[in-house]
């Protein structure tokens, strides 16, 4: 008895000392590879269950004005720069519109001017990059629930779609290439609703800036900067995002990123 | 240059560190190796055991992939906030000189030259900014969005091994019996700082219990996970939004990040002290005893000494 419990023990400790071996010297070609992937989205889905189950509405700490960064470190794209950007800058946005469109019963389509005149919310929260840096800044605009409200969901509505005017090179991808591509993201109806996720048109008290997203962002405080989408021209209502871009919801998530940014 | 190529091997010898070998020869040993109830005891239940490699495999994980996330932002600061606008308490720099790039680490008011290893090294053949090499990091090339996986998958494991383990430890006592000081081991400090000084190690009856700073040892470095976790949790956006006030226990997110650091290097500390004196005290013995739980008392010899 004690015997085969002996070499039960010793095949436990050759194998686990050979898979512990296993991860430790190929721990670049199993990141590369397709199955690691999935564990990684398994991961992801256990994190958002975890946290989604603990969330509920609670809001995203709000700071006081004098927490405010002194320079708020603009990131990603700094101006989207073509012609009709451009011209949008020169014309003050005067003639930009908002789209919002796919599974509504009403499209509606938002002038600036007609955003500013909306029910407004102000909020002073932190900024988390992924990168691990951080600043506070004050946002103001237009709750993203009002704006989803007026428009009239249909009753398979999952995803806010958000495109953007910017076209960012990024970084590269697994040790490899840049991949540029538009930026895009989207957020779930749970977070699109929630009263601090707003559509942001000002940042301390000033109309954004082009650095900061000139016209409009989208601020989702309980995530990460990522999902911070700048230069927002359109959101789409849909029930997948499988068919857009990379399929993975995100111009980040297409290039290795936790569609969940909570973490 | 795929990233796969050449560095990997150079990597597989770094990363041996010491234990993987250590293990080889103690499964080794294992073959060889019986101890009965009158040379020695034994000393670690399966669960102990078990637990202690899982939850080497995952330290190992943890800080090969948190310092690849690190060198995404190589800068440490104090407070609420902190970007490149701001003075860093300890940055790993690429920075230009007269003779080309080269790797500089700031420490407060300090800058040494690090040049190949902290700042500017070689990674995939050619030179780039990297805060910490490519042969410290999992993976080896830059990679934030995959470190960051490795590192969440590995912290999940911790976090399960962990629990079991301490539920485990308060449950059969282990915790309050073996690790927790009583008051004669307070006592024992200076005469335990001594024999560690003198590198002596307990014989007979002695060697059944643990020595003082080693009871300390364990219950840092079990405090020292659990605040590893603790500010883990807060680098999370979701999590800060659940559990505002930890956060602010920490002093703020760049804070709770620097904290998080510190806690990793006094974490690397102990398991250089650990391995160190797991070599001293009778690497066999001691490797036995964490595999198949039994270990030989060392026979005394104080008579022997003058």
């Amino acid at each position: 008895m004690a015997r085969a419990k002996d070499i039960t023990r010793r095949i436990a400790i050759l194998g686990g000392l050979g898979g512990a071996g296993y991860l430790i010297a190929r721990a670049d070609s199993i990141t590369l590879g397709s199955s690691f992937s999935q564990v990684a989205g398994a991961v992801e889905d256990w994190t958002l269950t975890a946290q989604r189950g603990l969330l509920g509405d609670r809001l995203a700490r709000e700071y006081s004005p004098s927490d405010i960064s002194p320079v708020f470190k603009p990131n990603g794209t700094f101006n989207p720069g073509t012609d009709e950007y451009n011209a949008h800058v020169a014309g003050n946005f005067a003639n930009w519109r908002l789209k919002i469109h796919g599974l509504v019963d009403k499209p509606l389509s938002l002038s600036l001017a007609e955003l500013r005149r909306l029910p407004r919310r102000t909020q002073i929260t932190r900024h988390d990059c992924v990168e691990g840096w951080s600043a506070i800044g004050m946002w103001t605009g237009v709750p993203l629930g009002l704006l989803l409200k007026a428009a009239s969901l249909k009753l398979n509505a999952r995803y806010a779609v958000l495109r953007c005017a910017d076209n960012l090179t990024g970084e590269p991808s697994k040790g490899g290439e840049q991949s540029p591509g538009q930026y895009y993201e989207s957020i779930d109806l749970r977070d699109a609703f929630h009263p601090q996720t707003i559509m942001a048109y000002a940042m301390n008290g000033q109309l954004l800036d082009v650095a900061h997203g000139a016209p409009l962002r989208l601020r989702v405080e309980r995530q990460l900067g990522y999902k911070q989408a700048k230069y927002v021209q359109s959101i789409e209502i849909t029930d997948s995002f499988a068919g857009i871009a990379g399929g993975r919801g995100g111009y980040w998530e297409d290039r290795g990123y936790e569609w969940y940014a909570g973490i | 240059m795929t990233p796969d190529s050449g560095p990997e091997n150079k990597r597989w010898l770094a990363r041996l560190w010491v234990w993987p070998a250590t293990i080889l020869l103690g499964a080794w040993h294992q073959a060889f190796g019986k101890v009965t109830e009158a040379e020695g005891f034994y000393r670690h239940r399966a669960l102990v055991r078990l637990t202690h490699w899982i939850n080497a495999l995952c330290i190992l994980f943890l800080l090969g992939s948190g310092l690849n996330i690190f060198n995404a932002h190589p800068r440490l600061y104090w407070g609420l906030t902190g970007a490149d606008a701001d003075q860093p308490f300890f940055s790993l720099n690429a920075v230009d000189s007269a003779t080309g790039p080269m790797g500089q680490t700031q420490l407060g008011p300090w800058h040494f030259n690090t040049t190949g290893v902290l700042g500017w090294s070689q990674a995939g053949g050619e030179f780039q900014p990297r805060g910490w090499p490519e042969w410290l990091t999992i993976p080896g090339f830059q990679d934030l969005a995959d470190a960051r996986h490795w590192h969440f998958l590995f912290a999940w494991i911790l976090v399960f091994n962990g629990l079991a383990y301490l539920v485990y430890s308060l449950w059969s006592r282990h915790l309050q019996r073996d690790i927790w000081p009583g008051r004669a081991d307070i006592k024992a400090i200076p005469r335990s700082i001594l024999d560690h000084i003198k590198l002596k190690h307990p014989t007979g009856e002695a060697a059944r219990h643990y020595n003082v700073l080693q009871k300390l040892a364990y219950l840092g470095v079990i405090l020292l996970v659990t605040l590893m976790v603790l500010t883990g949790l807060t680098m999370s956006p979701g999590f800060n939004a659940i559990v505002p006030w930890l956060l602010d226990l920490f002093g703020g997110r760049q804070s709770a990040r620097s904290i998080h650091f510190i806690c990793a290097s006094l974490i690397v500390l102990f398991v250089i002290v650990h391995l160190v004196e797991v070599v001293l005290a009778g690497p066999i013995n001691e490797l036995r005893s964490m595999l198949n739980g039994w270990y030989r008392l060392p026979k005394d010899h104080s008579g022997d000494h003058s």
